[in-house]
């Protein structure tokens, strides 16, 4: 009878995973900390258009954590990611402005309209992002190279060609961008302006695809098999190699993912700014990594949601915007504040995950 | 002579992971050779001084290598000890660079005695930075990449918010002495500086047992503290270590241009020192460590982009060809091709019908 | 009677370079039983289950199991599996980070998406028949080692399994946990599984098991029933008598009338309960009792390996603080801890380095020694110990077992301590090596030195030791000395007093 009690109450017991746990505390964080800022400085914070423009400004952020979360929760790292952006942007811009000599035969000798550009840059994008996954992974899973060293080699080489292609920063053609910068109107979203007048929320295509991107990793990490190989893998790779799990494939599959969604930032990239320039992207793969970890995934591996992550580039860019509307002007604040939480958070979840591994051990 | 075989296989089993970046550095040269035979030739000029200083690519390999070198010392200590890098370095050398051009400024003219100030002051924020790196690792148990992490985000901006938001010069005779030559020497300073730190180093593994408790550390925590050893201590240890290292770094780099400018101070430097102790044959998981196989691979990055350099390529392309040799070496090192050669090597061995099982017996 | 034999294992032999693990060992289990397989360190019990487990492959000997015609052979653990053979292995092989439910089903469908409804529903249902205490949704790291245990035990089961092997799965739980382990084997002995059961601790083995196979030096010393092996009879069986090794070393006097050298009361840390101990001036004293009973734990609350939580300890007659090894290291402990890989040797250093360690630590940061006489101290002992090795740079971890334990020894022996802890210093090590480092003991011992020796092998002990303090179960249950040192007795009072 005693011993039913006791098997009752511990069954009760609210489970809550560690993703789960950094997951809410991160949201908590974000929420507290926009409706904190919409209370004290309004102004901008108050109109939607503000997070209409983070989501413009982050969408291709967005598309890159999520890769690196992936990767991240295998255990693994990928800094090639802000370098294969940065290099897939250009390629793409110097197709539609016609200064890749090869593409514009290609279009010429297929007879094909100016719009087909998009289509080959779309293309070059996936393909140069796979290639880099698929070397990459190859390389780590199957000759288990240090990660690190091989996608610091996949930077240096993704950076390296940016300039070989071409010195010059590169401008798109205006009447390509127009197709690509289509924006969506949210009329019931807008705000007034000045004069009073009415503008309506805008958002760019390339929030879409973020957010689809975002969807689809959800369910990949949650609902499929793969993904759940991935938190297997990086939660115990010998216990998972045991679990049956095929481990070498688990890895590289995470590698390939990361490469394509990097190239798919690129062209989201691309829509955005619609230039092609060596300093594009600099430091993404830093914030790419920034924004998983505030997200709640851990570099160690096996814990990490990839709705964490995109509330993490939220809400390293609300810091941004709390600390140049705060009137802290000078140029060095904002990534001194985002140093500052960066630490927080890091030494919160050291903290909360030692704690559990305490509390566990004295039952 | 059975016994020279045994002598010699010892001697390269036990240096057998300098192999790598020495293979490197000779098939630069032998490339180099054939590419232009005049490219290793040493000649002295006068510089604009008066005084006859040294020139020539070897020179200018070894001059500019100087805080790569430095830096991959440290680097080699936060490897071996904590089994992880740290990417800070180059923003705690800017730091260190601000805080030094902050001190010269403050004290009206530069005298050798604000120079040395300077140097101290900038010596001590920059261990600072390095402990608190250092305790995140040790105390908090977080690993290194992210717990440097912090620091690469925020210490250029920390480095701008000392000076203000401006990028002061700093000109003076012996400023320039530190950063290219003291009057009367042909040899560049930063590259007696090295000199100078590989000494330290070597009397600090001479004269402490750091190197034997950091490798300890590093290969088995737990048999480490049943021995006695204070691991949280040791790590912290290496972390401040690096920010010494760091310190002298940035102080040279300031020198070289008599400015600090944060934004490009030693820019990605942290990823060259990475790869200069894993092209040195240590393992980035920690454990043992040859801090001259880390030096070797500092010289050999540099040797590589001086040759680019040499073959016209552009200084932004170097990075792409660097990557295709990085990737070849580690290949080479990567643990299945060791596997794959070594069966490789036995087999070789296996079929010569000499009477090696009497041997093994 | 004859259908109820689920697997049959007949001559099996397994050589490893230099031993013979396993000689000519059948093995047979029937249908809805609990079957010990019992034996002391070395005897060959674990290289069993890794042949019928698939891990290592036999050199002579057949298998076969229910339901497949003829012998068979496993040549991995995926292969057993198929067989209906599943293994939950001491340390747990599931994955922390997953739910409960997600360890018990990942890597077994060829499905590509996961049905989190169903396959929760399906671990519930298999929990609450188990009476597995665990939701399906629960992170299984928050979960207790016991529950975790258990739901590897679920899986295993759910998998269509015949034959469970469960290898020492108490060794790191409760008594309360290991009440609810033993009613999960209960119920699926009722359902007709065969379950395998190594371990250590008798009177579990009395409590659940039906059958009894008892190993020894890799070669099969029986199989009974329970109720026809009484206990003492049976820590007789799995010790045996030590034929090979007659050598004669003369034993350590009993040294009641010298001075203490150590003295500790009410010492305990955070993994042994507080005991009292004392050792005089030159005594050789020994804890025994069997793997699991708290020897290992008491020695090194004494070295302050574990965190230290309580009791006084005085060296000397002087009251000491001794809080962690570098505490004990100077007051001339030294302790060569049991688990020579994981914290004993420094794998990737060399012999040298592996020797001067811990003096080197002692003399402190600031005062190395040059590399002269580094050699000059590796090279006395490795000729004192007759270590074999190529030079003094090679690396520790190319050596062989019994070399490694040396130099380890010689590490502490370099340090010259008042008193050296010495936990299983002979285990995994041939006989010619375990008589060397017997006689050295007793040669420490007579120039002054007080030791303590910790062996699984009781034979070894009577030899060296003038007194033993026995253990059972996490606590002290008696203290031999004189003409109480005969194996009966020891054995006697290792088992429980009973007869």
């Amino acid at each position: 009878m005693n011993k039913q009690d006791n098997i009752q109450t511990v069954r009760r017991r609210e489970p809550i995973t560690d993703t789960q746990l950094l997951l809410t505390i991160t949201i908590c964080i974000f929420v507290s900390m926009y409706v904190l800022a919409m209370l004290i400085w309004g102004g901008g914070f108050r109109k939607p258009q503000m997070l209409f423009d983070m989501l413009n400004d982050n969408a291709f952020l967005i598309i890159i954590s999520c890769g690196l979360t992936i990767v991240m929760i295998t255990g693994s790292i990928d800094i090639s990611v802000g370098g294969v952006t940065a290099l897939v942007a250009m390629v793409g811009v110097m197709i539609l402005n016609g200064n890749l000599g090869l593409f514009n035969g290609l279009i010429a000798s297929l007879g094909l309209g100016e719009q087909w550009r998009i289509v080959f840059a779309l293309l070059m994008a996936l393909l140069i992002g796979l290639a880099f996954g698929l070397v990459q992974g190859y390389l780590i899973a199957c000759l288990q190279i240090q990660p690190f060293i091989i996608t610091l080699a996949g930077m240096f080489f993704a950076r390296g060609m940016i300039t070989i292609i071409s010195v010059d920063p590169q401008k798109a053609p205006q009447e390509l961008m127009d197709i690509l910068q289509n924006r969506i109107e949210i009329a019931w979203l807008g705000s007034p302006n000045k004069k009073g007048v009415m503008i309506p929320a805008r958002m760019e295509i390339g929030v879409i695809v973020a957010l689809a991107v975002v969807f689809l990793v959800y369910f990949l990490l949650r609902r499929t098999q793969l993904g759940r190989g991935f938190y297997a893998v990086g939660g115990n790779q010998q216990s998972a190699l045991m679990l049956g799990v095929n481990v070498r494939k688990t890895r590289f599959l995470a590698h390939l993912l990361c490469g394509l969604l990097s190239g798919i930032a690129g062209f989201v990239f691309m829509m955005h700014t619609g230039a092609g320039n060596a300093t594009n992207a600099t430091a993404a793969e830093m914030n790419a990594i920034a924004s998983s970890i505030i997200g709640g995934t851990l570099l160690t591996g096996g814990v990490g949601n990839v709705i964490g992550t995109l509330f993490g580039v939220l809400t390293l860019s609300t810091i941004k915007s709390i600390v140049t509307t705060s009137g802290l002007r000078d140029p060095w604040w904002q990534s001194i504040t985002t140093g500052a939480m960066l630490c927080f958070f890091i030494v919160l979840q050291s903290v909360v995950l030692m704690r559990r591994a305490k509390n566990k051990e004295k039952k | 002579m059975k016994q020279n075989q045994k002598a010699s296989g010892q001697f390269w089993a036990n240096n057998s992971q300098l192999l790598i970046p020495l293979i490197a550095i000779l098939l630069l040269v032998i490339f180099n050779l054939f590419r232009d035979p005049s490219f290793f030739s040493v000649g002295i000029t006068t510089n604009n001084n008066g005084d006859p200083v040294l020139q020539g690519n070897l020179i200018a390999i070894l001059n500019g290598a100087s805080e790569l070198v430095i830096l991959s010392m440290g680097m080699t200590l936060v490897t071996a000890a904590s089994g992880g890098q740290d990417i800070s370095v180059g923003a705690l050398a800017a730091i260190a660079g601000s805080v030094f051009v902050k001190v010269l400024k403050s004290g009206g003219a530069i005298s050798p005695l604000t120079v040395i100030g300077g140097f101290v002051m900038c010596c001590l924020v920059a261990m600072l930075f390095g402990a608190f790196n250092g305790s995140l690792v040790s105390i908090f148990n977080i690993q290194p990449m992210i717990a440097t992490l912090i620091l690469f985000t925020c210490g250029r901006s920390i480095a701008y918010w000392i000076n203000g938001g401006a990028t002061p010069t700093v000109s003076s005779p012996i400023i320039s002495a530190i950063g290219s030559f003291i009057p009367g020497i042909p040899i560049p300073t930063p590259i007696l500086i090295v000199i100078l730190m590989a000494v330290l180093f070597a009397l600090l593994f001479r004269f402490t047992t750091l190197g034997l408790y950091i490798q300890t550390v590093g290969i088995n925590q737990g048999a480490a503290r049943l021995n006695g050893i204070n691991s949280v201590g040791i790590k912290l240890l290496s972390f401040v270590l690096l920010g010494a290292c760091c310190a002298v770094a940035g102080v040279i780099s300031v020198s070289r241009l008599s400015l600090i400018n944060h934004e490009t101070l030693l820019i990605n430097i942290e990823m060259d020192a990475i790869l200069a102790v894993a092209i040195g044959g240590n393992s980035l998981g920690g454990g043992k460590f040859r801090m001259l196989g880390s030096v070797i691979g500092a010289y050999a990055i540099q040797a590589l982009t001086i040759t680019l350099y040499a073959m016209k390529v552009p200084s932004t392309d170097v990075k792409a060809y660097k990557a295709v040799v990085i990737i070849i070496l580690v290949v080479i090192g990567s643990p299945v091709v060791k596997e794959a050669f070594d069966r490789f090597r036995k087999n070789l061995r296996g079929s010569r019908p000499v009477h090696t099982g009497k041997e093994a017996s | 009677m004859e259908q109820d034999i689920v697997l049959t294992m007949r001559g099996i032999c397994k050589s490893f370079p230099g031993v013979k693990a396993l000689n000519d060992v059948d093995f047979t289990l029937r249908k809805g039983t609990i079957h010990a397989l019992m034996g002391e360190n070395g005897a060959g019990k674990s290289t069993l289950i890794k042949v019928l487990t698939g891990i290592y492959p036999m050199d002579a000997g057949e298998i076969r199991i229910d339901g497949t015609e003829g012998a068979i052979s496993i040549r991995s653990p995926q292969e057993a599996q198929s067989y209906g053979i599943s293994t939950v292995y001491q340390e747990i092989t599931l994955c922390p980070n997953l739910t409960v439910a997600e360890n018990m089903f990942i890597g077994r469908t060829r499905a590509r998406t996961v049905d989190w409804k169903g396959m929760e529903k399906r671990a519930g249902e298999l929990l609450d028949s188990l009476g597995i205490p665990a939701r399906p949704r629960q992170q299984l790291g928050s979960c207790s080692l016991a529950v975790q245990q258990m739901v590897a035990i679920a899986r295993a089961v759910d998998t269509d399994c015949k034959v469970l092997i469960l290898d020492e799965p108490t060794s790191s739980l409760d008594d309360n946990e290991v009440e609810m382990l033993f009613k999960l084997m209960r119920d699926l002995k009722a359902r007709g599984v065969g379950i395998i059961f190594v371990t250590h601790f008798l009177e579990q083995v009395y409590e659940v098991s039906d059958q009894i196979t008892v190993l020894r030096n890799g070669e099969l010393v029986g199989q009974f029933d329970v109720e026809a092996l009484p206990q003492v009879k049976l820590v007789e069986l799995m010790i045996g008598k030590d034929i090979a090794d007659l050598a004669v070393i003369k034993k350590n006097a009993p040294c009641e009338t010298q001075e203490v050298l150590y003295e500790a009361e009410g010492l305990s840390s955070s993994e042994s309960r507080p005991f009292d101990f004392h050792i005089a001036k030159g005594e050789v004293n020994g804890f025994t009792g069997l793997l699991g009973s708290g020897r290992s734990e008491s020695v090194r609350a004494i070295f302050g390996a574990d965190p230290v939580t309580g009791g006084q300890v005085r060296v000397n007659g002087k009251k000491v603080r001794i809080q962690k090894p570098l505490d004990a290291m100077k007051n001339g402990i030294g302790y060569l801890p049991e688990d020579r890989k994981r914290d004993g040797i420094i794998a990737d250093l060399s012999v040298r380095e592996n020797i001067i360690l811990a003096l080197q630590v002692i003399k402190g940061m600031n005062h190395p020694f040059s590399r002269a006489k580094a050699e000059a101290f590796a090279d006395e002992y490795i000729k004192a110990l007759e270590i074999k090795t190529a030079s003094t740079e090679t690396p520790i971890k190319s050596l062989s077992g019994g070399n490694q334990q040396k130099v380890i020894l010689a590490r502490w022996l370099l340090t010259h301590p008042q008193y050296l802890i010495l936990d299983e210093p002979t285990r995994g090590i041939d006989v010619g090596t375990k008589t060397e480092i017997q006689k050295l003991v007793l040669k420490l011992a007579e120039e002054g030195m007080s030791v303590t020796f910790i062996s699984s092998e009781i034979e070894e002990m009577l030899r060296t030791c003038s007194r033993l303090i026995v253990m059972r179960d996490r606590n002290i249950v008696g203290e031999l000395t004189g003409g109480e040192l005969t194996q009966e007795h020891v054995m006697r009072t290792i088992a429980g007093g009973g007869n």
